[in-house]
């Protein structure tokens, strides 16, 4: 049971939250030489991106142009941005270190990680979009309290973002230590001064390239690696199969499912936390805002899904063959052990098989991707963060929309490097933390608290300012209290023997539990607030179904 | 926007049309998606050895794998579906709605 547990708690970790699995996993990583190669396509990448900053800027005139680059992303290059925003550096690594180890049950669960994306195309893109202006926030409070509900938006949407940047920075600290051979502080600062300088002056515009660029970069090099390594079994999945069947602990059972469903109630709290988890991400719905209309915004989802099944496809065929070409190799393994412990930790895998179907060239290539990929999501988080603050919080909240749009600007850019201290600062504090605890809490949020109020606004005329408030606060203790009465901080942090709460993974009851007491407090709301609540439903859903009324793109 | 524009859409019997059409279209297909999944999740959990039958008679590779990717390359596909509908279809609807509520 508690190997089981481990299990989804690292997969989960080494899925959702970008680097965060490598952290977990790689505890205290050895520092290694300096990577020249690695650095140095690093540093062509920075400099591009430099470039396309410096651009940007001078395209960055408005509030919309910062926030969300005047709507005036096409869709394509917004499923790119997406797929780039989703795929994370754990993703590549985690994924296929999961395939590598428990064959079949790996990419099974990276179906999970992809079926929440056409349901989000299906039942929120288009209203998404037709909604909000430039926050999650504009749509949860669009006909409630502006007061009220926008600052718990806005707060669930910080919350979110802090933790995630928590994950973010610790992971990238150790795995640029790992990659690169650079010092873990050094490693924090130069992701956080880097992410500071493409938001604030830059801003979405220069999000979207840094991320669409990645996306490409991680495509291109996940497909030269499926080249590569298949041309070592004449191009045949089953004949990798059988080899790999030959060579791994677990022989033929690697080919069926195991210990993926032994404990199906985590499981499928995990698979409800990633899908509804993944919708209530600031980041990711503050993406649908940078499309000119609903139709681009679809098309976007469409891109994105296709570009992140295929990945993880290709992902998970590379966790098979490295079983092979990396499991059989005594190089990547300490000592020579090939049943000891792999160089760098049980996550690196698919960089090994880089480094023995590439050469050291192709592994520099891919892990300055991996370095690309996180700061394309620190970049996105950064802008979904200074956004809450600048707009709900600021603008619209302490101001009452009596800000011009100079301060705003300036209110933003000044959260923005707040955001990057911060980060910073905390990378650095929980270095030596577990922090796996982290991706649960942040997934538990999003999937409790923003996304209860989210869908329920969009679909439910009977939700009231007053159910919102109590469903969104029901969803945000529960998700908090559930994780640390579990085992990743009730035992492994705070040092108890027995956890109160048998699951990783909150989801599977916080999330009920918020659509209740939403339902609840808004069935049995009688104020007069609640008549004006509902009374809003009518225009706004004319206006979620056919776009009238809805933001346009700024032109330049 | 105007309260009144609003009103003269939902009084247009083509919004109700639009409206039923697009909803229902989509919630196939969200159903589609979720009962093959959760289909293949019960699979696993309750009938772990299906998933562990060869894709033919002698091959190592079982028949999870091609379940995995058709259930990836079709909720891929439907995604596509939808937009062609919702961009082609629905939206001339829409817009037919939006000029004749503006006009």
């Amino acid at each position: 049971m508690i190997t089981r547990k481990h299990l989804l708690g690292a997969l989960l970790l080494s899925l959702a939250g970008a680097a965060a699995f490598a952290a977990d996993a790689i505890g205290a990583v050895q520092k290694q030489p300096l990577n020249m190669t690695a650095i140095g396509m690093f540093f062509v990448f920075v400099m591009s991106t430099m470039g396309i900053t410096y651009w940007a800027a001078s395209r960055t005139k408005s509030t919309a142009d910062f926030y969300t680059a005047g709507g005036g992303i096409t869709g394509f290059q917004n499923g790119l941005a997406i797929a780039g925003d989703y795929m994370s550096a754990a993703t590549l690594l985690g994924l296929s270190a999961m395939t590598f180890s428990k064959g079949l049950d790996g990419f099974i669960y990276a179906i999970g990680f992809f079926v929440g994306w056409p349901v989000i195309l299906f039942l929120m893109a288009e209203r998404l979009r037709n909604l909000g202006k430039f926050t999650f926030a504009d749509i949860a409070s669009y006909r409630l309290d502006q007061g009220t509900i926008r600052t718990f938006a806005a707060f669930g949407s910080l919350t979110v973002v802090c933790f995630y940047l928590i994950v973010q920075m610790v992971g990238a600290g150790q795995l640029i230590k790992l990659l690169f051979g650079l010092d873990y502080a050094t490693a924090v600062v130069v992701v956080g001064v880097l992410m500071v300088v493409y938001v604030t002056f830059g801003g979405m515009i220069a999000t979207t390239w840094v991320q669409i660029i990645k996306a490409c970069l991680m495509l291109f090099g996940g497909t030269v690696l499926l080249f590569l390594s298949l041309s070592q079994f004449g191009f045949s999945l089953e004949t990798a199969a059988q080899k790999a069947v030959a060579v791994h602990k677990d022989g033929i059972k690697l080919m069926g499912t195991g210990t993926l469903m032994a404990d199906p109630i985590t499981a499928v709290s995990l698979s409800l936390g990633l899908v509804f988890g993944t919708a209530g991400l600031p980041h990711i719905m503050m993406r649908f805002f940078t499309v000119p209309n609903a139709k681009e915004a679809r098309k976007s989802v469409f891109v994105a899904s296709g570009c992140i099944g295929y990945f993880f496809m290709v992902v998970c065929a590379l966790g098979l063959m490295a079983i092979v070409i990396v499991g059989t190799n005594p190089e990547y393994y300490e000592g020579g052990n090939i049943a000891g412990k792999m160089l760098g930790g049980g996550n690196m895998p698919v960089m090994h098989l880089a480094k023995a179907v590439g050469g050291n060239l192709f592994l520099g290539f891919m892990s300055a991707v991996a370095f690309a990929t996180i700061l394309a999501v620190v970049s996105g988080l950064a802008l979904a963060g200074a956004s809450s603050i600048a707009h709900d919080i600021y603008a619209r909240v302490i101001r009452k929309g009596t800000a011009s749009e100079t301060e705003e600007m300036r209110v933003s850019k000044f959260a923005t490097v707040g955001l990057g201290v911060v980060a910073v600062l905390l990378g650095i504090l929980f270095e030596k933390q577990n922090i796996a605890f982290l991706v649960g809490l942040t997934f538990g949020i999003a999937a409790s608290a923003n996304f209860p109020i989210l869908i329920l606004s969009m679909y439910w005329r009977g939700l009231t300012t007053r159910g919102a408030l109590l469903g969104g606060l029901a969803g945000l203790v529960s998700a908090v209290t559930f994780v640390v009465l579990s085992k990743a901080v009730w035992v492994v942090v705070l040092g108890n023997k027995e956890a109160l709460f048998p699951y990783e993974q909150p989801a599977l009851f916080s999330m009920p539990l918020a659509f209740f007491c939403t339902w609840l407090f808004s069935v049995t709301d009688s104020s007069a607030r609640a008549t004006t609540d509902k009374a809003g439903f009518d225009d706004q859903y004319v206006r979620s179904q056919t776009g009238i009324g809805a933001a346009s793109a700024s032109s330049h | 926007m105007s309260a009144d524009i609003y009103k003269k859409v939902r009084a247009n019997p083509k919004f109700a049309e639009l409206e039923g059409k697009r909803s229902r279209f989509a919630l196939m297909l969200t159903a589609i998606v979720m009962v093959s999944y959760y289909g293949m999740m019960a699979l696993v959990a309750f009938a772990p050895d299906a998933l562990r039958t060869p894709i033919s008679s002698g091959a190592t590779l079982t028949i999870g794998v091609p379940i995995g990717a058709v259930i990836i390359i079709g909720s891929w596909l439907l995604t596509g579906w939808f937009v062609h509908r919702a961009n082609g279809e629905f939206d001339s609807l829409n817009n037919e709605i939006i000029r004749e509520a503006t006009k």
